[in-house]
């Protein structure tokens, strides 16, 4: 019996050995240790066996299926491998080739850059409003302190909208200040508020003017809000757009509707500073005028100015990305060529 | 305003170098554009004397002067034909930078043979110092010059220029600018000493002044200098005058721009022999008046504008230009100088009405104040008598209907603390207004003063001018830096930014390109979106003053614009491009402000994908536009159904209203082919519209959490044979009435052999459920047998087997 057994052994072992697919390892298992299996049959017979040889040929029996079995697993381990190696050569594909092609969608820079402003004054409390491009001559210029034949009138060249004789006159509003005046006149202090939109000029059209532009005012009214406070806000925009290291200086300048009057400006983006055709030599970058809401201001627009201090701020837009891209005219931002607005 | 350095150190001690000091008024409010050094490069220039000419032996347009230069002499080749025996000139000694005069490059003098002569070093013209164009002849330099210095000690110079803001113009002038110095270099103002001899009789008896309009005309003041001698100005005035851009004329005008530059009032000099009846009248013009102006240019004046007039005629466009028939020529011998205030904003339109823009309408129409007057008249009366003799009248005549006394205004230091955020004693604010030419009275208690602006300074109306003041003078970078610290203010974002941002972000995602177009167009634009050109409805509003005859209207669309952009980029692109912009239109309004309403607009064309290994993936068409639609409106929360729709710009079979509970909020379609040519677009072009403005109610409904279901969906196909009037919509419609559907989609449209004529067959997956229990195969039978039932009855549906 014994004897059997070690033959039994040696075949299975010899024909797992020549097997070379997983198909044919389930027909040796069948044969080898299935339940009509000539070891099967052994293992039942074992209790017409005396004690004696029931014990000896009962452990030998049980060696030769843990064998065959352990044999049987490591075959199938061998010819899984060498499966997949074989299988892999065949399914090689050409990882250079492009991808399934997806249209690819981006918004235009100049909505990038809004986006990106009114973040960083979001997360300092300000909420976005916004205000009518076609505006009353009063907003934009009246209750701003600048009546008519101001001089500051001549420096904001104005598209008027035509209006029949006798009415109010209206206009495209030649900056983004036209919407604090409305808040002022609108909301309850305490304000903090940033007014992007569109703002436009009576301008020819060349590599740095465009009848139509982007521009974000801001404006904050509070008890006891200063000019250390004007100055940490937008030393802090200053930081988180054009970085740590970007030099700011706060110079005095005249608007209107400001006093005392700033104008903000960074150290050159080409020139680092040293002078350069693009700042005129200066070593700076003129990137936004402010100041201290005036007080006539406010107190048009029922403000208390005794009570309330108030900043305001106006930053144009265009700049911005052109600084930032080294973009050299600005009218390809309304061009809507895709070979430019795709680059961003 | 430019200003020279070595005029400007008459007044003030400047111990900055220029560079320096150019920054420190930057800084304060006078921005410096630029500092011009004249004489730069002239370390091997020196003054010489003509002390011999002799001819060139071998050329006739040639002469050799000898110049002495003190230490040695210099025989020289030299074309100019102004070679003068004894004249001072400007000689520059070999390897000199010069201008060369022909070719205006840069050059370094060397020794030269010229003809045969030997030719070390070079008599110089204006050119080639680099001080003017002029190269007809060498400079001559004035007789006091000293032979053998450095003729930088002569005409070099430094000249500033400055940016005035409009609120200044009291900086329009060299002593503005030295007050400023002063103030921020902590030095003394010396302002020029006026004191002439006067004759009578009196000016009252010579000329009589009325000023008709005082609301126009606040102060007018006049001299009255006779015998004077018209002649050139001396050449240091001229160089002034030059160097500050303006032209030199003769003495008499030359001294009215002169002491305009130096002190900031304009002066106007007449004929005292042209002046009628010897009275002067300041009034309004009449309309129609009319005046030969200085420029020789006939103008027709309007009752809004001011004219100095004699008892006869206007003489003078009041604060603009003087009048030709009062004109000071060769021949004059008597002047009227006048020093008057007008009015700012009656200057600003007479000088932009009559486009004449002069030095002497830019400081009125700023406003500067009348006390200046009398100063600038004695300064400009006494400069004429140095320059051209002549004896001044008794007195000054003074018509002065707008004095105000100077109103002085409280300022504390607290104040200038809770406006700055830093604290400065009132000493320092002081000693800082009182540089400034600011007096200072000591007022109730001793953290408060009474301040009084200057009478030059026009500026100053109330504590925050002269906190300004205080801030630029001390520095703006002196101020610290604070966070904002007050509570936050209540937040009401608007929900319309919300929904516009994610708009914009969706169409990115789709692989849209956002374009931002001008909200001007031209009629002609919008017209050609209807294949019919008649007038658009709405009438666009009209820009008053165009620019230009293609941004002359405010769009009331943005499809026009939109299919520019595709018209301009298929010059350049050839595959399927995706575009939309969310922007504003303006529609008019009777007697207000325009309706600005926020419009999506997007634009489909050409092939679906790239072209790619993969194959080809058709082109663009309806119903990738309406995906988009769809899309972003189950985004937005939106539930729209697509009616017929009529709009003239679209294929009339294929487009379709954006319908939101009965509200027509917008369209897709193809679009009309006339349109197409009318745009030069010659392939099928997709829009769609979608007015944000009038979707926004519909995207803040609160949506509510549908419980997941708990139990497995039964799915299953059904294909329909159908009239082809019928639409999937109708299909839909009567399958979803049903409680038990769950979900359907139609994957499957056809018409063709397969079906009657007439017939299409329309393909559709039910996925049937209920919240409560596993549906048996009988329910789902019964349920689908319903639905065709139903099916049958509306719509003479059959089952396709
Ligand atoms: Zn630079």
């Amino acid at each position: 019996m014994l004897q059997q057994l070690e033959e039994l052994k040696s075949k299975a072992l010899r024909e797992l050995e020549s097997i070379d697919n997983i198909k044919e390892l389930d027909s040796w298992r069948v044969h080898y240790l299935g339940k009509k299996s000539s070891l099967t049959t052994i293992l039942r017979g074992l209790a017409t066996l005396s004690l004696n040889e029931r014990k000896t040929v009962g452990a030998r029996a049980n060696q030769v299926k843990t064998n065959l079995e352990d044999s049987l697993g490591q075959k199938e381990q061998a010819l899984r491998e060498a499966q997949l190696a074989a299988g892999t050569e065949k399914e090689v594909i050409d990882i250079s080739l492009p991808g399934r092609p997806l249209p690819i969608g981006r918004l235009h820079p100049i909505t990038q850059t809004l986006n990106e402003i009114g973040d960083i004054f979001t997360s300092m409390g300000f909420q976005i409003v916004e205000g009518p491009d076609v505006e009353w001559d009063y907003y934009n210029f009246e209750a701003l302190n600048i009546p008519k034949e101001h001089p500051a009138r001549d420096t904001m060249s104005t598209s008027w909208v035509e209006t029949n004789r006798g009415e109010r006159p209206m206009l495209l509003r030649t900056h983004t200040t036209a919407v604090t005046a409305r808040v002022i006149e609108g909301m309850e202090p305490p304000i903090r508020v940033i007014e992007p939109g569109k703002v436009y000029r009576y301008e020819a059209s060349d590599a740095t003017h465009v009848p139509m532009f982007h521009q974000i005012d801001g404006l904050a009214v509070d008890k006891g809000i200063t000019m250390a406070d004007l100055k940490g806000t937008l030393y802090e925009f200053a930081r988180r757009f054009f970085g740590e290291e970007r030099k700011v200086r706060f110079r005095c300048d005249y608007f209107p509707f400001v006093e005392p009057g700033v104008e903000m400006a960074i150290e050159c983006l080409v020139c680092n500073g040293k002078g350069c055709r693009l700042c005129g030599n200066s070593g700076w970058i003129e990137i936004l005028g402010a100041g201290m809401t005036h007080p006539q201001v406010l107190e048009r627009g029922g403000i208390d100015p005794e009570v309330y201090q108030s900043f305001a701020f106006g930053i144009g837009i265009e700049r911005l990305p052109m600084l930032r891209y080294g973009i050299d005219d600005v009218r390809l931002f309304f061009s809507s060529d895709l070979r430019f607005l795709r680059q961003f | 305003m430019k200003v020279p350095l070595k005029w400007l150190r008459e007044y003030v001690d400047v111990t900055l170098p220029p560079v320096e000091l150019a920054e420190k008024l930057t800084m304060a409010g006078i921005e410096a554009k630029g500092t011009q050094v004249i004489g730069g490069k002239w370390e091997n220039i020196v003054v010489g004397q003509i002390v011999a000419i002799n001819p060139h032996p071998n050329a006739d347009r040639l002469r050799l002067p000898t110049i002495d230069l003190g230490t040695e002499q210099q025989t020289v080749v030299c074309g100019a034909p102004n070679l003068k025996i004894g004249d001072k000139i400007a000689f520059a000694r070999v390897g000199t930078e010069l201008i060369d005069g022909h070719t205006g490059q840069l050059m370094r003098l060397k020794s030269a043979r010229i003809r045969g002569v030997e030719s070390s070093g070079m008599v110089c013209s204006e050119k080639e110092l680099g001080i003017s164009d002029s190269h007809e002849g060498i400079l001559v330099l004035p007789p006091e010059a000293l032979v053998g210095t450095p003729l930088a000690d002569y005409l070099g110079d430094v000249i500033f220029d400055l940016d005035i803001t409009p609120n200044r113009p009291d900086c329009l002038c060299v002593i503005g600018i030295a007050q400023e110095v002063a103030a921020l270099t902590a030095q003394s103002l010396h302002p020029p000493e006026v004191s002439y001899e006067e004759f009578p009789p009196p000016i009252e008896q010579q000329i009589a002044i009325e000023i008709a309009d005082p609301d126009l005309c606040s102060r007018y003041c006049a001299s009255l200098i006779t015998g004077v001698k018209i002649a050139e100005s001396p050449p240091w005035l001229q160089q002034r005058l030059l160097a500050c851009g303006m032209r030199p004329i003769n003495n008499i005008v030359d001294a009215t721009n002169y002491v305009m530059l130096e002190l900031g009032q304009p002066l106007h000099a007449f004929d005292y022999e042209k002046i009628k009846g010897k009275k002067i009248i300041v009034r309004r013009a009449t309309n129609g008046e009319i005046i030969v102006s200085l420029d020789g240019v006939e103008r027709t004046l309007s009752h809004d504008m001011l004219v100095i007039a004699d008892a006869e005629r206007a003489v003078a466009l009041a604060g603009v230009m003087g009048g030709a028939n009062s004109e000071v020529t060769d021949d004059t011998t008597a002047i009227l100088l006048e020093a008057a205030n007008f009015n700012p904003a009656s200057i600003h339109y007479t000088s932009h009405q009559l486009a004449l823009p002069s030095e002497a309408s830019m400081r009125f129409e700023r406003g500067i104040r009348p006390e200046l007057t009398v100063p600038a008249l004695k300064r400009a009366t006494q400069l004429m008598m140095q320059l051209a003799g002549g004896q001044a009248a008794r007195g000054v005549a003074d018509v002065y209907p707008g004095k105000r006394e100077p109103e002085p205004i409280l300022l504390s230091a607290d104040k200038v603390k809770q406006l700055l955020g830093v604290e400065f004693n009132l000493d320092q604010i002081v000693n800082i207004l009182t540089s400034l030419g600011f007096t200072c009275q000591p007022a109730g208690s001793t953290s408060e003063v009474w301040v009084t602006a200057p009478y030059w300074r026009s500026d100053i109306q109330q504590a925050v001018d002269l906190i300004e003041e205080v801030a630029r003078i001390i520095g703006y970078d002196k101020i610290p830096m604070t966070m904002l610290s007050e509570p936050l203010p209540q937040q009401n974002p608007e929900p319309v930014l919300s929904l516009k941002r994610k708009t914009r972000g969706i169409l990115v995602g789709y692989g849209f390109q956002e374009v931002i177009t001008y909200s001007l167009t031209s009629l002609e634009m919008l017209n050609k979106l209807t294949p019919e050109a008649h007038p658009l409805e709405p009438i666009p509003l009209r820009v008053a003053n165009p620019m230009t005859a293609d941004q002359e209207y405010l769009r009331t669309t943005l499809r026009a614009n939109l299919l520019a952009v595709l018209t301009s980029n298929r010059r350049h692109e050839e595959g399927g491009i995706r575009l939309f912009e969310l922007g504003k239109i303006y529609l008019p309004r009777p007697k207000d402000l325009p309706g600005e309403p926020e419009i999506l607009c997007g634009l489909l064309s050409g092939a679906r994908l790239e072209k790619s290994w993969q194959g080809d993936s058709g082109s663009l068409d309806f119903f990738d536009a309406k995906g988009v639609v769809e899309g972003l409106l189950n985004q937005s929360g939106v539930a729209a159904s697509f009616k017929p729709s009529d709009d003239e710009s679209f294929h009339p079979v294929k487009q379709a209203a954006i319908v939101v509970n009965n509200n027509r909020l917008g369209v897709i379609g193809e679009l009309h082919p006339k349109v197409a040519e009318a745009f030069d677009i010659i392939e099928a072009v997709y829009l769609f519209e979608i007015n944000v403005t009038d979707l926004l109610p519909f995207t803040i409904d609160h949506k509510m959490f549908q419980p997941i279901p708990r139990f497995p969906a039964t799915v299953r196909d059904i294909a329909l044979i159908v009239d082809t009037s019928v639409s999937h919509q109708q299909v839909m419609d009567i399958i979803k009435s049903f409680s038990l559907v769950n979900q359907v989609a139609i994957f499957d449209v056809y018409s063709g052999a397969q079906v009657p004529p007439g017939k299409k067959s329309l393909a559709y997956r039910i996925s049937y459920q209920s919240p409560t229990h596993t549906l048996t195969d009988e329910e789902v039978n019964k349920v689908q047998q319903q639905i065709l039932n139903k099916l049958s009855q509306q719509l003479g549906a059959t089952l396709r087997t």
